[in-house]
């Protein structure tokens, strides 16, 4: 077993295994600390599939961004939604989320099965794109790649998700303020 | 190296226990948590097959909008979320049943 693959089974164990103590915790800062822990083991992930810039990306959008949102938000609305929110009396594995736990695990049987039968080595592009040499090379960085494409090719969906961050900021700037006192 | 297959099979492991914590949770945050989960497994997915796309580089610019598409969902949904606990003075969306004041 090479050292890329021992990596790769250590970042998926951690992913997965945060991810399900997000899924079983009853604490919520708990389960928002153990999200943190699965950004990472993806990021960690994204590096193993030759994608360094993507991973740094997630970390510094992801970690950096939007937990931070997250815990602000959770911590600013108030002592009172930490005390409801914070407990919840449910357990992983009872009556109450038989619902959700077999919904989960059919959805699971159907995607492996998809992901078995699809044969994704022996699909034709992937074959072409290893043929003619169209592969992410191990030892070379892919960053300028990427910078080039984003600035010429990918230049209008580029411009336009600039627009959507406006939006959204001010979306969510307007849903937040204050409501002025109404007479 | 590491093929395709295991990449997809971490992110149908992730997409499932995204769905549980949808599924499953009386927190409108957590269930944002859950959200995001499998937003991450779609991520994974494009991070994984653009690896065959050197010269396009399809699946990397993808996900890099993707993430940036989630971060701006986050902050949308958060914002409503505040909303709703000033309003409602509570986030689990079983409670939340009527549009008008």
């Amino acid at each position: 077993m090479s050292l890329v693959q021992m990596m790769f089974y250590l970042m998926a164990f951690i992913t997965l295994g945060s991810a399900l103590v997000v899924a079983m915790g009853k604490n919520l800062v708990r389960s928002i600390f153990m999200f943190f822990v699965t950004l990472f083991g993806l990021a960690g992930l994204y590096v193993l599939a030759l994608a360094d810039f993507v991973a740094v990306t997630q970390i510094v959008i992801y970690v950096g961004g939007i937990l931070v949102l997250i815990l602000f938000a959770f911590m600013l609305s108030g002592k009172e939604a930490l005390a409801t929110a914070g407990q919840q009396k449910t357990k992983f594995i009872s009556l109450h989320n038989l619902p959700a736990l077999v919904l989960a695990a059919l959805f699971l049987v159907v995607m492996l099965n998809v992901v078995f039968k699809a044969d994704i080595n022996n699909l034709p592009w992937v074959k072409a794109a290893i043929a003619t040499k169209n592969v992410v090379p191990v030892n070379g960085t892919g960053i300028n790649d990427i910078g080039v494409s984003l600035m010429t090719r990918y230049l209008l969906p580029f411009e336009v998700i600039s627009v959507l961050l406006m939006i959204a900021l001010v979306g969510s700037a307007h849903l937040s303020r204050k409501e002025p006192v109404e007479a | 190296m590491i093929g395709l297959n295991d990449f997809m099979l971490v992110s149908v492991a992730l997409f499932c226990i995204g769905l549980f914590i949808i599924v499953s949770k009386k927190n409108a945050i957590q269930i944002l948590i859950g959200i995001e989960l499998m937003l991450n497994a779609a991520i994974l997915n494009l991070v994984a097959f653009g690896k065959y796309d050197r010269i396009n580089n399809g699946g990397q610019v993808f996900a890099l909008f993707a993430i940036v598409l989630a971060a701006a969902t986050t902050a949308v949904a958060l914002a409503i979320i505040l909303n709703v606990y000033r309003r409602y003075r509570t986030i689990d969306p079983d409670k939340i049943n009527q549009l008008k004041d």
